[in-house]
C-alpha cells in the first residue's frame, strides 16, 4: 500500500489563489518605488532602492507565486500530500507578505528595527513552509528527476532564507560578517539552487505537458539538477575559503548549465507538436530568451573585466534575471494554471458539465497576450534604463503598470469562478 | 517491456491526433478537422476502455485497492468523455471558440491525467501485476 499517495488531493482553490492574488501587488509596488526613485536607483546593486526592488520581486513577487504552485503542483505531479495545506497556507501566506514589507521598509528607511523584525517572520513562513513541503516531497511514492529538481530547490530555498536572516541580522547590528562575500553565495542559492532549480523541475513536466513538446531527454534531466548543484557548492566554497582564483572557473561553468537548460526549452518548444501559441508558451520564451541573454552577459563580464567595472553591469544582470527570466515564467504559469483550477473546482461542485464554461472563458486570450505585450515593453525599458537613466520613471510606470494589468486579469479569473460557482448552486438549489 | 508499455505509447499517439485535429480546426479546416477530431475520439475511447475493462480490475484483484487511484482515474475518464461530446458539438457547429475551449481543456486535463497514470499508477501497476498476461492483452488492443 501507498499511505502517502494522493491522487485527488488537489488543495481547496483558495490555497493557492491567495499566494497567486498577492503576487502582482509586490510588482505594482516595485513599478511605483523605481518612478519614485527616479535614475539613482539602478547606480548599483547595493542602493537601499535596489535592494528594496530586488526583494519585492523575489520574496513579494517571485515567493508568494511558487508556494502557491508548489501546494498545487505536489500532489498533482509527485503524488505527494502535503499536510493541512489550508491551515499552512493561511499562516505562511500573511507572514510571508508581512516579512517582505518589512524587509523591504527596512531597506528604505535604514531603520535596523525593521530588518531584525523581518528575520523571525520570513524563519517562521518560510520554515513552516519548507517543513510542510519537504515532508511531502520525501515520503511520497513517485520517483523521478522532477521530484528531486523539486527536492534540491527546497534545500536551496531553505539556504537562501537562512544566509538571508544572517545578513538582515549583521546589517542590523553591525555584526562582523564579510557582507559582500556572503550577499554573493545568498545570491547564487536564491536564483540558482531555488528559483532556476524549482524552474527546471517544473519544467520537465509541464513544458512537454502544455505544449506537446517532445520530453526533455533523460541525460539533461539527469544530469541538470546534480551538476547546478555541485557548482553551488564550489561557488559557496570559494568564498568560505577567501580564495576566488576559481572565480570564472566555477562561473563560466553555472552560466554554462543555465544556457543549456534554456537552449534546450527553446529547442522543444521550436520542434513541438502543438502549433498554437499561447500567452503561456511565448512567456516562457521571453523568460528563456532572457536566461539566455543573461547567461552570456555574465560570461562577458567574467572574461572581459574591464566593462564589468561599472557598479550598473550586475544591475543589468538583476534586471534580466528577476523581471526577464523570474516574473515572465512565473506570469506563464499563473495563466495557465487559473483558468484550469476554475474549471476543475467548478465541476466538481456536481453540475453537468456541460454548465461548466471552459477554460478559455475563464480568462480571454486577448487579455493575457495584451498584458504580455505591456510586460516586454516594460522590460525593454528597464533595460534600457540601467544604462540610459533618463528612462528609469518611465520603465517603473511600465513595470508598475503591467504588474497592474496582471493583477487585473488574476483578479478576474478568480471572480468568474465566484460567478460560475454562484450560478451553478442556485441550478442545483432548484432542481 | 512492461506490462503497462503500449498504454504509454498510445498517451503519445494520441498526443499527436489531438495535436493534428486542433491545429486544423483552429485554421477552419473543418473538414480535416472532423476527420481527425473522429480518430481522436475513437483512439481515446479504446484507451479508456482498455484501463477500464482490462488494467484496472486486474489491479484492483492483485492489490484490494478498488477505491483509491483507479476510481480516480474513472472519474477523469468521465471529464474527458464529457469534453469530447462538447467538442463534437462544435465540430458539428464548426464553432472554432467552442472548439478551442473544450480543447485546451481536455489538453490539459489529460496531460495531468497522463501524468499521474505515467509516474504513479502505471509502475504500481507494473509491480503488482509483474506475472500475469494482462500486458499481452493490452498490447493486442492498442496496436
Amino acid at each position: 500500500m501507498h499511505p502517502s499517495l494522493s491522487f485527488d488531493q488537489a488543495p481547496p482553490i483558495s490555497v493557492p489563489y491567495r499566494f497567486f492574488l498577492a503576487a502582482p501587488w509586490f510588482g505594482v509596488m516595485a513599478g511605483i518605488l523605481l518612478a519614485w526613485s527616479g535614475p539613482d536607483a539602478f547606480a548599483s546593486r547595493w542602493t537601499p532602492e535596489a535592494l528594496a526592488l530586488t526583494h519585492l520581486i523575489a520574496l513579494g513577487f517571485m515567493l508568494q507565486a511558487m508556494s502557491g504552485a508548489l501546494f498545487q503542483f505536489i500532489p498533482v505531479a509527485v503524488g505527494g500530500n502535503v499536510w493541512r495545506p489550508r491551515l499552512v497556507a493561511n499562516a505562511v501566506q500573511p507572514l510571508l507578505v508581512l516579512a517582505t514589507l518589512f524587509l523591504v521598509a527596512g531597506f528604505l528607511v535604514g531603520r535596523p528595527g525593521l530588518l531584525s523584525a523581518a528575520v523571525p517572520l520570513f524563519l517562521l513562513a518560510v520554515g513552516g513552509l519548507v517543513i510542510a513541503v519537504a515532508i511531502a516531497l520525501w515520503r511520497t511514492p513517485a520517483t523521478g528527476m522532477t521530484l528531486w529538481a523539486m527536492r534540491m530547490a527546497i534545500g536551496g530555498l531553505a539556504v537562501t532564507v537562512l544566509l538571508g536572516s544572517l545578513l538582515a541580522e549583521s546589517l542590523a547590528r553591525g555584526l562582523p560578517v564579510p557582507i559582500i562575500e556572503l550577499t554573493n553565495i545568498h545570491l547564487a542559492w536564491g536564483l540558482g539552487g531555488w528559483a532556476l532549480m524549482l524552474l527546471a523541475g517544473v519544467s520537465y513536466h509541464v513544458v512537454p505537458m502544455f505544449q506537446l513538446t517532445r520530453p526533455y531527454p533523460p541525460w539533461f534531466t539527469r544530469g541538470f539538477g546534480p551538476l547546478l548543484l555541485f557548482l553551488l557548492l564550489a561557488w559557496s566554497g570559494q568564498y568560505f575559503l577567501g580564495d576566488l582564483r576559481w572565480s570564472a572557473a566555477i562561473g563560466l561553468p553555472l552560466l554554462v548549465v543555465f544556457s543549456a537548460y534554456a537552449g534546450m526549452t527553446l529547442w522543444l518548444q521550436y520542434t513541438r507538436r502543438r502549433k498554437i501559441h499561447d500567452a503561456t508558451s511565448l512567456y516562457f520564451r521571453v523568460a528563456m530568451i532572457s536566461l539566455l541573454a543573461f547567461a552570456s552577459s555574465g560570461a562577458a563580464f567574467f572574461l572581459y573585466p574591464a566593462i564589468a567595472v561599472d557598479p550598473r553591469s550586475v544591475v543589468w544582470l538583476g534586471v534580466l534575471a528577476f523581471a526577464g527570466v523570474l516574473v515572465s515564467a512565473v506570469t506563464g504559469m499563473m495563466y495557465k494554471i487559473m483558468p484550469f483550477l476554475n474549471w476543475l473546482h467548478l465541476q466538481r461542485l456536481g453540475a453537468p458539465m456541460s454548465a461548466v464554461p471552459n477554460m478559455k472563458k475563464m480568462l480571454a486570450a486577448e487579455a493575457m497576450t495584451g498584458q504580455l505585450r505591456l510586460h516586454v515593453l516594460a522590460l525593454l525599458l528597464l533595460l534600457a534604463a540601467v544604462w540610459l537613466p533618463a528612462l528609469t520613471r518611465l520603465a517603473g510606470v511600465a513595470f508598475a503598470a503591467s504588474s497592474a494589468w496582471l493583477a487585473w486579469n488574476l483578479i478576474s479569473t478568480m471572480r468568474r469562478y465566484q460567478t460560475f460557482r454562484d450560478q451553478i448552486r442556485a441550478v442545483a438549489l432548484h432542481r | 517491456m512492461s506490462i503497462t508499455s503500449p498504454l504509454f505509447q498510445h498517451h503519445k499517439h494520441c498526443d499527436e491526433i489531438f495535436a493534428d485535429a486542433e491545429e486544423a480546426c483552429e485554421k477552419g479546416d473543418w473538414t480535416v478537422g472532423a476527420a481527425a477530431f473522429e480518430l481522436l475520439r475513437a483512439q481515446l475511447e479504446t484507451h479508456f476502455a482498455s484501463e477500464e475493462e482490462l488494467l484496472f480490475p486486474a489491479f484492483e484483484a492483485a492489490t484490494g485497492m478498488t477505491s483509491g487511484p483507479t476510481e480516480v482515474m474513472r472519474g477523469e475518464h468521465r471529464q474527458m468523455r464529457d469534453l469530447l461530446a462538447q467538442m463534437q458539438v462544435a465540430v458539428g457547429s464548426r464553432d472554432g471558440d467552442a472548439f478551442g475551449g473544450a480543447a485546451e481543456t481536455l489538453l490539459i486535463l489529460m496531460q495531468q491525467h497522463n501524468m499521474k497514470e505515467e509516474n504513479i499508477l502505471y509502475p504500481m501497476c507494473d509491480n503488482a501485476l509483474g506475472s500475469s498476461d494482462v500486458g499481452a492483452s493490452l498490447a493486442e488492443r492498442l496496436k
